[in-house]
């Protein structure tokens, strides 16, 4: 996995409430066996006609909008677990991803493959929808925080102690988890009930 | 002082991270084609082997077409996938229950009827409706691929604890109102993300009245307000549901496993983080106007106002509905519709097409509609066709399709076309879910009955 320490970036902002993981990468691109090229159907039903034209009123089609950070309404990545999800907005470019509130499964996975989820408060996510393009945001991981440098306003923001390690060194679960069978047999052995 | 949830959730706890999730152990592992393969590549690369082989279960559901199952799948890239998952299987010495096999089915269907699924374990699959087997009083939840590869390697996922969360349903529930009607009541209420960051138990009256398949259909949906899961503590209906099953413990086994899963209920004095009660008799037959299941109304209501909607939701709402091509307080029962979908893990058990067979007998299917009957699983179907309901469905004028997770998010050719409408007993209404431009409206099998036959959205 990529390491991740800090980011200074312009950003694409949609201002869409519920983003659910349909809408980031619809069903019909699940059906590959590896986990690259997802990037390219990333919200592929608002980004292209059924011709296959990009649809020019979708933020991703407006060249005045671009960057490594996506800014999204409140409650992104509901629905499906697919890690598709996660593995398209990385796929395109996005190391971020700011929102008011995520769903939890699209968190996780989010974290997993090196894409930072920041929650920021209502007031700091409008801000950003107010701001004019081409302003810029830094996401410093090791200190946490989130400054909106069109204002100079910054919040903190909340990462497991864990995760943020994991994501400073660029480690995965599996490593931690594999280093960890003993424990696992012991477990096993000690359970009251076993199925 | 422990909640249900809390009770499972501590006697699975292998190991706590400093200031970190909880190694959590994992009972039962449920894969399917379209989540897994990158898992089994990731073993591959770091030349690791199934660590606990018996725990986990695979199935293929999501990407294979129903009907001509007898025959090779026609898209390359759908039946490469499904190839991969039986490879798969093979190479790691996985039970594999795949196409042709008289057990194959959507994996939330599957796992309950063989047994697989029992109270007190911890159950994950790469699936977000794995909630579903919460209805047996278990902690189960949805993962990504990672962490699919993570259960596979250690039978183990690093989680962060939830919040607990109590909804009890008080009352009787009406005639023609199911489980279906009261998660579709709940989530309205709660809304979409109501329930993130929580792991709901379902409690009263109403609760305890359900049969297992209604539980199923009620856990199956916590997802939909975001919740990680939802369960229902065990009691006699889980029991009589359980036993003779084909995974299921037997003679002293289960004996010993009755003793332990007695045990498996929130104590008197124990405290959740949220709790909320909603009076079960009060609940009508509910449809969606939306494109989240959180967008739902009685089907004699009204959609709301603009002015009823809070400012940084108006443009999602309006959005919305142009999606769906209604108007603000618009009232959509005599609403026609173009095709009917009964089936997925949310509704495709045998009573669901029991009670939509009930209403269609002696009646006809209406001309405009398109309907698509799909069993959750292969054993559905072959109870289905031994109480002779597809006979009576044929009579109506439907067809019986093979099993698969099919329309529920359109994976195979059982796409809705743009711009039609569709009354579907599935879970999601997103937008594109059952197709590029469908437009979804979720109900319960009896209102998907009313709406096959007479074309529009009526009350059954």
């Amino acid at each position: 996995m990529e390491k991740f320490k800090t980011l200074t970036s312009t950003y694409v902002p949609l201002p869409i409430e519920n983003v659910d993981t349909d809408q980031i990468i619809p069903a019909r691109f699940l059906k590959a066996t590896t986990r690259e090229g997802f990037g390219d159907n990333l919200f592929a039903d608002w980004r292209y006609e059924k011709s296959g034209e990009p649809k020019t009123d979708f933020v991703l089609n407006n060249p005045t909008y671009s960057g490594e950070i996506l800014v999204a309404g409140k409650n992104f990545g509901s629905g499906s677990s697919r890690e598709h999800a996660a593995w398209a907005i990385a796929g395109y470019g996005f190391k971020v991803v700011v929102s008011s509130f995520f769903a939890d499964i699209f968190r996780n996975n989010a974290l997993n493959n090196g894409l930072l989820p920041v929650i920021v408060s209502e007031a700091f996510l409008t801000g950003l929808f107010e701001n004019p393009p081409h302003a810029t945001l830094t996401v410093n991981l090791e200190e946490q925080f989130i400054r909106n440098n069109e204002n100079g306003k910054t919040e903190s923001f909340d990462i497991n102690p864990y995760k943020k390690e994991c994501l400073l060194k660029g480690l995965d679960d599996i490593d931690f988890l594999l280093s960890n069978r003993d424990k696992i047999e012991e477990y096993e052995k000690s359970r009251p009930f076993v199925y | 002082m422990k909640t249900l949830f809390d009770k499972i959730w501590d006697a699975h706890v292998v190991t706590t991270v400093k200031d970190g999730p909880t190694q959590l152990y994992i009972d039962r592992h449920l894969c399917h084609e379209v989540t897994s393969p990158q898992a089994f590549s990731g073993l591959r690369a770091r030349g690791l082997n199934v660590f606990r082989p018996e725990q986990t279960l695979l199935t293929a559901d999501h990407n294979i077409p129903t009907t001509g199952q007898d025959k090779p799948i026609q898209d390359e890239v759908s039946r490469f996938q499904v190839d991969t998952l039986a490879k798969n299987a093979r190479e790691f010495g996985l039970t594999y229950y795949g196409l042709r096999n008289s057990r194959n089915g959507i994996v939330h269907v599957i796992g309950p009827e063989n047994g697989f699924t029992q109270p007190g374990m911890t159950i994950v699959c790469g699936d977000s409706h794995t909630s579903t087997h919460g209805a047996f009083g278990a902690i189960a939840f949805g993962i990504g691929t990672s962490e699919v590869e993570m259960v596979l390697s250690s039978q183990c996922v690093l989680q962060t604890r939830p919040k607990t969360m109590r909804v009890n349903f008080r009352g009787t529930l009406q005639q023609g109102v199911s489980a279906k009607d009261m998660a579709l009541y709940m989530i309205w209420q709660l809304t979409t993300g109501g329930a993130t960051g929580y792991f709901v138990e379902y409690a009263g009256e109403a609760i305890r009245n359900l049969t297992m398949e209604q539980r199923m259909t009620l856990c199956n949906l916590s997802i939909e307000m975001g919740a990680r899961g939802g369960l229902i503590a065990p009691d006699e209906t889980t029991y009589d549901y359980l036993r003779e099953r084909e995974f299921a413990p037997k003679g002293e086994r289960w004996d010993k496993a009755m003793a332990y899963w007695k045990t498996l209920k929130s104590d008197d004095d124990a405290v959740f983080d949220k709790e909320v009660t909603f009076d079960a008799s009060q609940i009508k037959p509910m449809i969606t106007y939306g494109t989240n299941p959180g967008m739902g109304m009685p089907i004699d209501g009204s959609i709301p106002e603009l002015s009823d909607i809070d400012e940084a939701g108006k443009i999602s709402f309006e959005k919305s509905l142009k999606y769906m091509g209604f108007e603000p307080g618009q009232k959509l029962a005599g609403k026609p519709i173009d095709y009917v979908f009964l089936g997925s893990c949310t509704n495709g058990r045998i009573e669901d097409f029991r009670l939509f067979t009930q209403y269609v007998k002696g009646k006809k299917k209406a001309g405009n509609v398109t309907a698509w009957l799909v069993p959750g699983s292969w054993q559905v179907r072959r109870q289905i066709e031994a109480e002779g309901l597809d006979k009576i469905l044929e009579e109506a004028g439907f067809e019986l399709r093979q099993p698969g997770c099919s329309a529920c998010l359109a994976m195979n050719d059982d796409k809705v076309p743009a711009g039609k409408y569709a009354v579907s007993t599935s879970n999601r209404n997103f937008e594109g879910r059952q197709g590029p431009g469908a437009r979804t409206i979720l109900a319960s099998p009896l209102v998907a009955a009313a709406a096959a036959v007479s074309g529009k959205i009526t009350a059954p």
